[in-house]
């Protein structure tokens, strides 16, 4: 038998305290796909960061074809034939994408020599591998599934035989997905090899030959994918059984909440990003808008929550017209008026991660009267009621004077959505609610979300995870380029019909 | 329970600011070599001539009072997420102000002589830093580099106001003429002398006083008031700002005009209090000093009241030196300024991985 | 033609005057391409104008003094760069901090070494870079607008001049045409992939500060050496500044950022002229209104006509790896 493509032995890795590998032993076998699956956190990013030179592992290490490697840094991952597919493109978004492709691999100190042969070789790798991208367009302007194919196609150039794909699907519909899928399968029969990173088990079950789980840094299990299933992966992720489902009823919508008659919306360099949405919210519901990302879910969230100018339309909320979105007093009014807002991006947005506990749980609500003392600003009453939250939302330390981001991602997005709750709104919009969180966090998470609902409140849901969607709203719409394309009852949705429709085929 | 390569409180509010410290003064050593001189016997001759004898300390203090005004002025702005350097500019318009209360108005009862005058140096000041301020909000102009290019169109409106149309005729020099009795800053000297002390003759005056209670009101105001903390959330987090209903421009106009008239509160001290008359090129550099005090007291206001206390001493003892010493002139107090601005701001965690190796292996036995 | 002769002298003196800026401009180029924010170019330049004006002194060469120059201007440029990308310093605190220490140093300096009042000594003969005259001059002398062009423009400037012009053809190929450039570009957009496409970000951003350092080098040395005729405290006068605002006025673009220099150059040159002199409809304007004119022209354009300025991304932000 070959020897291993990649074999890993006794990798240990600390950032800090966080000890994110622990002594991490893997073989994956040549001309094969392999999975590598765990929750957030468990350290799955952090071992392919060590493998393709990105981070230095503190002990360990690592042999490609039965030969040691030394990989210190990517140079070295690139000289070995490992190439790698970043979660976050590692992209030069005001740069052609013959100019990302060559960044590195220039072949000469000047450019037009490398320009030319390049050009050539990208040119024939995309006609084998069905690969189509315009090699002069800039990635600013190309859409995400484009981008992904920049990055293979990095890899591709610097004639990678290993391939590491971090979450890849995380931006594709589920037949943008299938369609990578074929040609990951394809790589494998051409005996390339293939590690495939994910935290959703349907991926892993369709595609891959062989399966590692990983938990809290360590490998607690490899697989042969054909003897195993999703219950026994899902298990092995968290440590013990999990609902992948939060238990629910069904909806009592009461009256109109929310109404968006033909909203219009552009980003910042005036391409429309919301091209003309109407639909409409009521009490005692979840509507879910489903979506790969970059469809105009963020700028649909962002104007409802009054910090993006709108272009054309209106925004009803019970039955009047709120004022036109952008001014900045206009999302303090819309909190008046309870409406409350989970950020897409709690680092960027919901949250000051130098501040105190304390102070990111008033953040928007530092003028209220309760918090007020005289002329002042209350510090006793405002780490009274993050203490009374980080209570409610079990968040743990429950430290209001710990720096805000030195609590893990699932506490963190507590103490937001705790700080957004506890205002008891009428109307919650809330965006990717468990991104970056473990599963004991988001089935909580799910909990109170259902819980808001069956209390009579209006929830819209914005999410990129599809099984998010399906769990919990009682409507789905779908939006495929600033368009809905199609309303769905939670009842009838099935993953293929909603995925159809995330690629703009209205079913 | 604390985390690995983090620091005990202590030593990061303390023993790592004085090892950035002292790498300035060991290099401001190896300058003074350079030009000659023995560090040993500069350093002797520094430290007397700042607090060698009651005088020099008032003249430290003097001095201090100035350092602790513009210092607060670029904390106020650090905490927006701004770099204010225009406090020079900002602090010489203030002092227009001031005069042209104090030279018009002077008919007035000194309390409201020296309220107006307060008013007029903090709303000239404000005016002169809000203006930089607002054309970063909404014009997107590099704040450093206006407030730089401010400082510059500051000095010549000045010098031409000076010597054309505040000029004392009977003066060479440009600037105005004295002020009256009335319309001035009682002096340390004088103050002490009304509940029966003693004291030597110098600048020192009620503008010390002033620039307590303004250190003591920058605290209050950074840290327990709304506008405080909406201000600190735009310095931290734009973003958030923006989803909390905060307007960051208005938040960096109002930071600016409050760092501003921080600075120009300065002249105060040196126009209202200290010359007791409109002068060219009266703030000196102290602005500039106000970068230095304020990274150096990490944009709190004790800590930037120690840090002007520091460079108080530093200004005046670097006076002495000069004097005494004749190879080393007085700009030897920019260089260790300079020096202080690099290890206590750029490089200020230089030391960091050194001190988090040598002090967490006890904490973890 | 009396008035042709004027106008070909204001243009002269604009391309003298706009030396220095244009050096600075594509120094501030190099550093925030890669990422650097540099609001130090004033006290490498003013350091470099000292390191020059008292090595040509020593020595009487002005070419002595230009190696100097750009000696001490480098390891200005290599302490920033040690503090921001090393040490993940605060870039704009580090470029504060190395502009105070170079108004301090040069002043102790010069007073310690020379005693001339905080000035180097007057700089004549070989210690000065002299204009130079081009070879045909007297041959063309005799056309008409076309001699007199290439005489008094284009002809007579010193070594430095013809230097620096070489250098904008060379910046834009540079950066725009080989490997370093493409890398440098990358590096200030996106550190990121820079990094996983293997190349080192530091080493990048080190030799990015380097090319600053030289070029800031040269624009000292020619400011005490071929502008004047010795170092003088504080002789840079704000031009880092004001090259630092050509630049976000050039968009960051070699060609552009040289047009902006030329502007403030041609202001700076006026001002020189309008001394005194009693306009149309507005009288004499007072002196010190003309000297603010660059100052005010950079507020007002930096205000007026960039706008928002995009910076590239990634520039005054340490570079970390993502966890």
């Amino acid at each position: 038998m070959d020897a291993p493509a990649l074999r890993l032995t006794g990798i240990d890795k600390h950032f800090g305290p966080v000890h994110a590998n622990r002594s991490v032993d893997l073989s994956v076998a040549k001309g094969s796909i392999h999975g590598i699956v765990g929750e957030n956190g468990a350290g799955k990013s952090t071992l392919m960061g060590v493998v393709y030179g990105y981070h230095t592992a503190d002990q360990g290490s690592i042999e490609v074809d039965g030969k040691p490697v030394r990989i210190a840094a990517p140079q070295d991952a690139i000289a070995a034939g490992i190439g790698m597919v970043h979660q976050h493109f590692m992209l030069v978004e005001n740069f052609t994408v013959l100019e990302n492709v060559l960044l590195g691999a220039e072949g000469g100190a000047l450019l037009a020599k490398g320009r030319a042969r390049a050009r050539a070789e990208l040119e024939r790798l995309a006609r084998e591998y069905g690969l189509s991208v315009d090699l002069d367009a800039k990635i600013e302007d190309l859409h995400v599934g484009a981008q992904q194919r920049v990055e293979i196609l990095k890899a591709l150039y610097r004639g990678a035989r290993i391939l590491i794909l971090d979450e890849p699907t995380a931006v594709l519909t589920p037949q943008e997905a299938d369609k990578l899928f074929e040609l990951l399968a394809l790589w494998r029969d051409q005996g390339r090899t293939v590690l495939l990173i994910t935290h959703k088990l349907r991926e892993i079950l369709a595609v891959t030959d062989r399966v590692t789980v990983m938990r809290q840094g360590a490998i607690v299990a490899t697989r042969e994918t054909a003897a195993t299933n999703r219950e026994e992966l899902a298990e092995l992720m968290v440590g013990r059984r999990v609902a992948l489902r939060v238990p629910k009823g069904s909806a009592a919508p009461g009256a109109e909440i929310l109404r968006v008659e033909n909203l219009v919306c552009a980003d910042g360099r005036k391409t429309e990003r919301l091209r003309g949405v109407s639909f409409a919210v009521r009490a005692g519901e979840i509507v879910g808008i489903a979506g790969v990302s970059g469809n105009g879910q963020s700028e649909l969230l962002e104007a409802l929550a009054g910090l993006r100018p709108i272009a054309g339309g209106r925004i009803l909320y019970k039955g009047e017209a709120l004022p036109a979105p952008g001014d900045p007093a206009r999302a303090k009014q819309a909190r008046a008026r309870a409406i409350a807002h989970v950020p897409e991006d709690r680092h960027r947005m919901g949250m000051v991660v130098a501040f105190p506990a304390y102070e990111t749980a008033i953040l928007g609500y530092h003028d209220d009267a309760e918090l007020a003392e005289g002329p002042l600003l209350s510090e006793a009453r405002a780490t009274a009621r993050c203490d009374k939250l980080m209570g409610q939302f079990d968040v743990r330390p429950a430290d209001p004077r710990l720096k805000s981001g030195k609590f893990s991602g699932g506490n963190q997005q507590k103490i937001v959505l705790g700080r957004e709750i506890d205002r008891d709104p009428d109307l919650l919009l809330v965006g990717q609610p468990t991104r970056g969180v473990d599963i004991g966090a988001i089935e909580f998470i799910h909990r109170r979300l259902v819980e808001l609902r069956d209390r009579g409140k209006a929830v819209l849901l914005v999410s990129c995870e599809l099984d998010e969607i399906l769990a919990l709203a009682d409507r789905i719409l779908t939006v495929c380029d600033g368009r809905i394309v199609g309303e769905v009852a939670a009842a009838e949705a099935d993953e293929r019909r909603i995925g159809l429709m995330m690629a703009g085929i209205a079913a | 329970m604390r985390a690995k390569g983090e620091l005990p409180a202590w030593i990061d509010v303390v023993v790592l600011p004085l090892a950035n410290l002292t790498l300035a003064f060991a290099l401001s050593g190896l300058v003074v070599i350079a030009v000659g001189e023995d560090p040993v016997k500069a350093m002797r001759v520094l430290v007397q001539g700042a607090i060698g004898h009651p005088e020099a300390i008032a003249f430290t203090l003097y001095y201090a009072t100035n350092f602790v005004f513009t210092g607060l002025a670029v904390a106020v702005a650090f905490h927006a997420g701004l770099f204010n350097i225009g406090g020079e500019g900002q602090a010489y318009i203030a002092g227009l102000g001031v005069a042209l209360v104090c030279l018009y108005l002077d008919f007035l009862p000194w309390p409201l002589v020296f309220l107006l005058a307060l008013a007029a140096g903090m709303g000239f000041g404000a005016a002169w830093g809000a203006v930089p301020g607002w054309l970063q909000a909404r014009r997107g102009s590099h704040i450093v580099i206006t407030t730089i290019m401010f400082n510059f169109i500051a000095a010549a409106l000045m010098t031409y106001l000076l010597s054309h149309v505040l000029l004392d005729p009977g003066h060479g020099a440009p600037e105005t003429r004295r002020f009256l009795p009335g319309a001035t800053l009682p002096s340390m000297q004088t103050m002490l002398g009304w509940i029966g002390v003693d004291a030597p003759r110098s600048p020192l005056n009620l503008a010390f006083f002033l620039a307590l209670i303004a250190a003591f009101l920058v605290h209050v105001y950074i840290r327990h008031t709304r506008w405080g903390y909406a201000l600190r959330v735009v310095g931290q987090n734009e973003q958030a700002a923006r989803y909390a209903g905060i307007d960051p421009g208005r938040a960096i106009v109002v930071a600016m005009a409050i760092s501003g008239a921080l600075a120009g509160m300065m002249a105060l001290n040196e126009i209202m209090g200290a010359h007791q008359r409109l002068l060219a090129a009266f703030t000196s550099g102290f602005g500039f000093v106000g970068i230095a005090v304020a990274l150096m007291g990490r944009n709190h206001p004790v800590g930037v009241c120690l840090a002007a206390l520091l460079f108080g001493a530093l200004y005046q003892g670097g006076a002495e030196l000069a004097f005494e010493m004749r190879g080393i002139s007085r700009e030897m107090v920019i260089v260790i300024q300079g020096l202080i601005i690099l290890f206590c701001g750029a490089l200020e965690n230089m030391f960091r991985p050194a001190l988090a190796a040598l002090f967490a292996k006890p904490e973890r036995a | 033609m009396e008035e042709f002769a004027q106008f070909l002298s204001l243009l002269a003196s604009t391309v003298r005057l706009s030396m220095p800026l244009i050096l600075c401009a594509l120094a501030g180029l190099f550093a925030e391409r890669a990422g650097v924010v540099d609001i130090g170019l004033e006290g490498k330049m003013l350091a470099a104008a000292f390191a020059a004006g008292s090595a040509a002194a020593v020595s009487g060469s002005a070419w002595l003094g230009l190696v100097a120059a750009v000696a001490v201007s480098v390891v200005f440029a290599l302490i920033h760069a040690f503090a921001c990308v090393t040490h993940k310093g605060n870039q704009v605190v580090s470029g504060m901090a190395l502009n105070v220490l170079a108004v301090g140093l040069t002043a102790v300096l010069a007073f310690a070494w020379f005693r001339e009042g905080g000035q180097t000594p007057a700089l004549q003969g070989a210690a000065r870079f002299a204009p130079l005259e081009l070879p045909f001059v007297q041959t063309l002398s005799g056309v008409p607008v076309l001699g007199p062009i290439y005489a008094r423009l284009i002809s007579g400037h010193n070594a430095l001049v013809y230097l620096t012009l070489a250098a904008i053809p060379l910046v834009s190929f540079v950066v725009f045409r080989t490997r370093f450039g493409l890398r440098l570009r990358a590096v200030g957009e996106n550190p990121h992939a820079v990094d996983t496409a293997g190349i080192s970000v530091a080493w990048l951003r080190y030799r990015a500060m380097l090319c600053c350092g030289v070029l800031c080098g040269v624009a000292g040395s020619y400011l005490a050496t071929a502008m004047a005729s010795a170092f003088q405290r504080e002789m840079t006068a704000g031009k880092g500044f004001l090259a630092l605002a050509a630049l976000i006025f050039g968009k960051w673009m070699p060609v552009p950022t040289v047009l902006a220099c030329l502007l403030f150059a041609f202001a700076d040159a006026l001002q020189g002229r309008l001394q005194g002199v009693a306009l149309p409809g507005i009288g004499v304007v007072p002196v010190q209104a003309i000297q603010a004119l660059p100052y005010i022209l950079t507020v007002l354009l930096l205000a007026g006509f960039v706008g928002k300025a995009v910076a590239p991304k990634a520039s005054g932000v340490p570079y970390a790896k993502e966890k």
